[in-house]
Parts: structure tokens; sequence; C-alpha cells
């Protein structure tokens, strides 16, 4: 029980944070502490919500992805190219979308599995190369005007005085809550946090790691996709400069909500909680009005290290009590069955 | 022999000779150099100016990079920089303004060095902090607008020149001449490629492993506040927006065109600096082609992937591979 306790730790000083933040700003401005601006939150983080709960995923496997922003700008670009002028019907164009997306994932996932390169910089190529082809196919901020979209603006439910789940609110939910099944409940999931801790020991237990390590890019870029989807939507046009450094935010708010970047440890709901956090930051300083807003970013600069340095310390202590009593490690039991050593 | 010239080199020298070639067929004059003014102008001298943020900056992540490590924050360390000389220079003289931006990269490094020497955090992350909050640190002195200046003492670091070279290109030399001397002078080298390679080995082996890492971050601050002092002193003012936005990309990927190992332990100066000099004269080929700047991106992709596939350990087992399955076969 003790134990389970303190593998939630991270995620419970994250959820702390973010009602602590509310709570204060409850205080300051009256207004806040509405259902509104619960759902204006939500509404306003939708993609990078959805962005923040692939970016886990890779995270936890011990990866990173940097082409997240690039692809949703792609997207929002694509999407506004095939509706206004090809004339590819909407639900066809975000289908298409996603496929292109899954297959440019898989791409990454395999360059990182089968040519042994860090994720990092094959992912970096990746953002370069979303980025380039969306500025290639156009540079200028395209309106979308399709049914659908009005439609789907318009779509929400309701809640009493303008609360509004909006449409990217039910999506984001949806992900978040799909994504913590998929992480939590299946083998895939298990396969992830496996990969994480040790990519050699997952290898000899026999899991198939190339298989996994694709499926992990493919569905990082697939929510990026949707993401962008959303985003196309909450914006009604496309913009190949739209999402710049979106990749950030997401890193951020997946290492806020407790994630080890080292992998091999980690939660969706913290990063849901992380992004909620960052835009608590946005939204406060909307209110305030005299607040510039790059403090926005020194805000959540700040509280990065806080958690970085929260990390270090939680895993310094979990360290040190094995070095300090100065107890020799059990001998492997492969080493006992052989008889060359004693338990 | 005190410096030692990098033994493999041919195809990163190739390349840029390549690519300098084909921006010859695409403008014949891109090779004519005139004497204007006391200046040196034309396209190469271009290439070479342009070129110098990227070549300082990949002075210091040659270095971090070769410590298996990674710096991300030097886009946002030239904001800085840039924005406090901007800011200072009509009102103080030029060392002051100097030694302020400068101090102000150091401070930098220093802090992503304690991070990553002291508090043990991963480069990736650690950096990753200043990355974001270092732009807003940048605006909040220009109190986000775009500060301009008058001074000419600074606009001279800029658009002047020495001899008639430009003042970029004699800085990044000057650095380039500098960072060579101290690595390679000395036994610092080795002691960067030793613990690069295996760092638990090199610690045990005496050497100061962290000391080192702290000093390869402070370098990479300082050659990012100088790449910052030049970038706001060519236009004559401090955008802490876009001030340097990507360059970090830029410098990474000179880094690693120039062959030094993202797994540590192996890494070349001049080939670095080679590397940067490559982006530019893509960047300069791209434009005078007349093909959309929007390109560049594609193709710096592309070179990219290319350069990491040809690095890759495993390359060389898949294509004996191909050619076990398709190659010729002998009875």
């Amino acid at each position: 029980m003790i134990r389970s306790l303190a593998r939630l730790m991270p995620v419970l000083a994250t959820t702390a944070v973010f009602l602590a933040g509310f709570l204060l700003c409850s205080l300051v401005y009256p207004n806040f502490a509405s259902m509104r601006v619960v759902m204006n939150l939500m509404t306003d983080n939708a993609f990078l919500g959805i962005v923040a709960v692939g970016m886990t995923f890779v995270i936890i496997s011990g990866g990173i992805d940097l082409s997240v922003g690039s692809v949703i700008g792609f997207t929002t670009v694509f999407l506004a190219l095939a509706i206004e002028r090809w004339g590819v019907p909407p639900l066809m164009a975000f289908a298409l979308i996603l496929i292109i997306c899954a297959a440019f994932g898989a791409c990454m996932g395999a360059v990182i599995q089968y040519f042994e390169l860090p994720a990092f910089i094959v992912t970096l190529a990746g953002m370069f190369l979303a980025r380039g082809v969306s500025f290639l196919l156009s540079t200028e901020s395209i309106p979308i005007n399709a049914d659908l979209y009005a439609h789907l603006s318009d779509h929400a439910i309701r809640f009493g005085t303008g609360a509004r789940l909006t449409v990217p609110a039910m999506i984001m939910l949806a992900v978040v809550i799909g994504g913590m099944v998929l992480l939590h409940l299946t083998r895939f999931g298990a396969n992830v946090y496996a990969l994480g801790g040790s990519r050699a020991a997952t290898a000899l237990m026999g899991i198939n790691v190339p298989r996994t390590t694709v499926l992990i890019y493919t569905l990082s870029s697939v929510l990026a996709g949707l993401s962008g989807i959303v985003f196309s939507l909450y914006t009604s046009s496309g913009y190949s400069l739209s999402a710049v450094g979106v990749e950030l935010d997401a890193i951020a708010a997946v290492v806020i909500g407790g994630t080890l970047l080292s992998g091999g440890y980690g939660f969706v709901f913290g990063s849901f909680v992380g992004v909620l956090i960052q835009g608590l930051i946005q939204t406060y300083i909307s209110f305030d009005g005299s607040l510039s807003s790059w403090w926005a970013k020194i805000a959540t600069g700040l509280l990065l290290f806080a958690f970085i340095a929260f990390q270090q310390i939680t895993l310094h202590l979990a360290r040190r009590p094995a070095r300090r009593s100065g107890r020799p490690s059990p001998p492997p039991p492969a080493a006992i069955a052989q008889g060359v050593a004693r338990p | 022999m005190a410096l030692r010239l990098p033994r493999v080199g041919t195809a990163q020298i190739g390349a840029l000779a390549l690519i300098l070639a084909a921006n010859w067929v695409v403008s014949p004059q891109f090779f004519d150099i005139r004497l204007q003014d006391g200046r040196l102008f034309g396209s190469l001298i271009d290439v070479l100016n342009r070129g110098a943020p990227v070549a300082l900056l990949s002075l210091g992540m040659v270095l971090v990079i070769a410590m298996r490590g990674i710096d991300l924050s030097v886009g946002a360390v030239m904001a800085i920089s840039g924005a406090i000389a901007a800011s200072l220079a009509d009102s103080h003289s030029l060392p002051v303004v100097l030694a302020a931006a400068l101090g102000a990269g150091l401070l930098c490094g220093l802090w992503n060095g304690f991070l990553v020497a002291v508090l043990g955090i991963q480069p990736i992350v650690a950096t990753l902090i200043l990355m974001v909050a270092g732009r807003g640190i940048a605006q909040l002195i220009t109190e986000g607008r775009i500060v301009t200046f008058t001074s000419p003492d600074l606009a001279f670091l800029g658009g002047g020149s020495v001899l008639g070279v430009p003042t970029p290109i004699v800085l990044a030399l000057a650095m380039l001449a500098l960072t060579l001397a101290v690595v390679r002078g000395t036994a610092l080298g080795l002691m960067i490629e030793a613990s690069g390679g295996n760092p638990r080995a090199s610690a045990l082996a005496g050497i100061g492993t962290r000391l080192i890492t702290l000093a390869v971050y402070v370098w990479s601050g300082l050659c990012a506040a100088l790449a910052g002092i030049v970038a706001a002193a060519d236009i004559l003012g401090a955008d802490a927006n876009n001030a340097g936005l990507w360059l970090e990309l830029d410098a990474i990927l000179a880094v690693v065109i120039g062959g030094t190992s993202l797994f540590g332990g192996r890494f070349s100066i001049i080939l670095a600096v080679v590397g940067a000099l490559i982006i530019q004269a893509m960047n300069t080929g791209i434009l005078l082609s007349g093909l959309p700047p929007e390109t560049n991106l594609v193709v710096k992709a592309v070179v990219v992937l290319a350069v990491l596939l040809a690095q890759s350990p495993r390359l060389g087992a898949h294509l004996a591979g191909l050619r076990v399955l398709f190659g010729p076969r002998k009875a």
C-alpha cells in the first residue's frame, strides 16, 4: 500500500500543484472558480493535451519525439488544401491525414530501430521535413469554410452559465482516457514500460522490440495528426507556421506530470494535469491583463526546474539506503542455480 | 605537434566544394570578390559572414556533444546576450557592454553545467529549461519590444571590417584558433575524448570529468553569447522573439555533419566549422538559384538523414544483407 502510494507521489504532487494554483487564482479573481473557466481551459489546450498523451508513451519508452509540432502544422495545411482546393470531403481528409501521419511515424520509428540512431536526432530531421513540406504546400494562412467545421464548432454540451464542453475538449478527454487504458491495461503498455526500463532486458524477455518501437512512434505521430485536426477545428484555418514549438510545451507537460525522462516510469494522467497547469498559467496571465506573455515562459521554466529537481532528489533518496547500509546486493538467481554463488 | 589536423575530413570538405561548385553553376559570379570602401564583397564572403554565428555556436556545441551532452539553450542564450548588448550599447562603453553580454552567457553556461555535472540531470532536459525560460528572460530585458541602438562601436562587430575582412569572420576565426589552441594544444582534447568515450573509466583514471563537463557548457554559453552579440550588432537591434531562433538545431546539424559522434568520444572542431559553412552555403545556394526559400528545410532534412545513415553503426550490416539478397551470385 505504502509502496504504491510512493509510486504515485509525483502525480499526486503535480495534481496538488494544480489544485493549489487554481485555488490561488480563485482567491485573487472571484470570477475564476467557474465551470466556464475550467471548460475554456480544456478547449484552449485540447491540441496540446492530445499531443502530450503521445509524448508520454515515447518518453516512458526512453525516447523523445521532436517532430510533433511540425506534424500539427503540416496537418492543418494539408486539411485546408484538401478540403478547400482539392474538394476532398472533410471526413475523408481526416482519414487520409491520419494514414499519412501513421506512415510518417512508422518510418521514424523504423529508422530509430533498425539504424540504431538516437531518437532525438531522427525526430529532429522529421521536424525539418514535416515543416519544410508544409512550407512547400503553402506559406499562406488558408481559411476552412466547410459546413462540417461550422457544425462541429457549434456542437457542444452546455452546462448552465456559458460553460461549454466543446468537441476539441471531448476529443482530448477521450484520448486521455484511451491513453490511460492503453498504457496501464494492455500488453502494449507493459512493453512500453519494459523498453524504458532496459532495452536489452526487454529483448531478452522475448518481447518484440522492433515492433513496439515502431508502434510507439506511429502512435505519437497519429496523435499529433489528430491534434492537428483539432487545431484546425479550433482555428478554422490551415497555416504552415502553426504550432511552432509545441513539442517543447508537450515535453514540459510530460515532465511536469512526473514522467521520468530517462524512461520506464510515468503516467498519462500526470501529463494531462501538466497540460492543465500550463493552461492555468496562461489563463492567470490573461485574467491579470497587466502581466506580459513572457512571464508564462519564465514560469514554465521555473516549474520544469522545480519538478526535475524534485525527481533527482527522490531518485537520490531511493538509491541511498542500500549504499549506506553497505550490504552487498544478493547474487543473481542464475549464479545461485549454477552453484557459483550461495544465497 | 601542437595542432592536430583531422585525419578524416575529405567527405566534408568534398561536400563543401561540391555545394560551392553547384552555387557557381547556378550563379556564375559566385566566386567574384571585389574590394569596395575598404571591405571585401561577394557571395563567397557572404557565405562566410552569414555562417559566422552558426560557426561560433558549433565551436561550443562540438565540445558539449563530444562529452555525450547536448546544449539546446544556445539560441535562447543568443537572445539574452543580444538583448543585453542592445539595451546597454547607447549608454555604456563597448568593454562594459561586452563584459555584461558575455557575462550573461557565462552565467547561462554555468547554470547548464551545474545541472548536468553536479545535479546529474540529462543534458537534453537540463538545457531544455533554459531554452524555454531563456527567451522569456530576453523578452523581460527588452520589455517585449525590439530594442535598437546607434552605437558605432557595437555596430562595428556586426558590419565593420578588419583589413577588408568583415568582423564576424575575424571573430569566428579568432575563436576557432583559441578553441583549437586550448583543446588540441593541450591534453584537454584527449581528456574530452576519453570522458566522452567512457565517463566512468575516465573518472577512475583520474580525469576530472565533472569539471570538464562544467567547462564545456560554460564554453558553449560564451560562444553563444558572442554569436548573440554579432547577430545583434548585424541588425543594429535585438529581437528577443526571433534572435537565434532554431539556431541550436543548425549548430547541432553542423556538428553532426562534421562527423562528431553523437555517442561521444570522437570530435573534430575544424570539421564542425566546415559543417556550419556547408549549411550556410546551401542556404545561400537556394537563395541564389531562385528556388523558393521554403525548400531550405526539406533539403536540410534530407542532408541530416543522409549524414545520420552514413554514421549509423548498422548501415554496413544492412548493406551487406542487401548484397547477399540482390548481389550477383558466384557459383
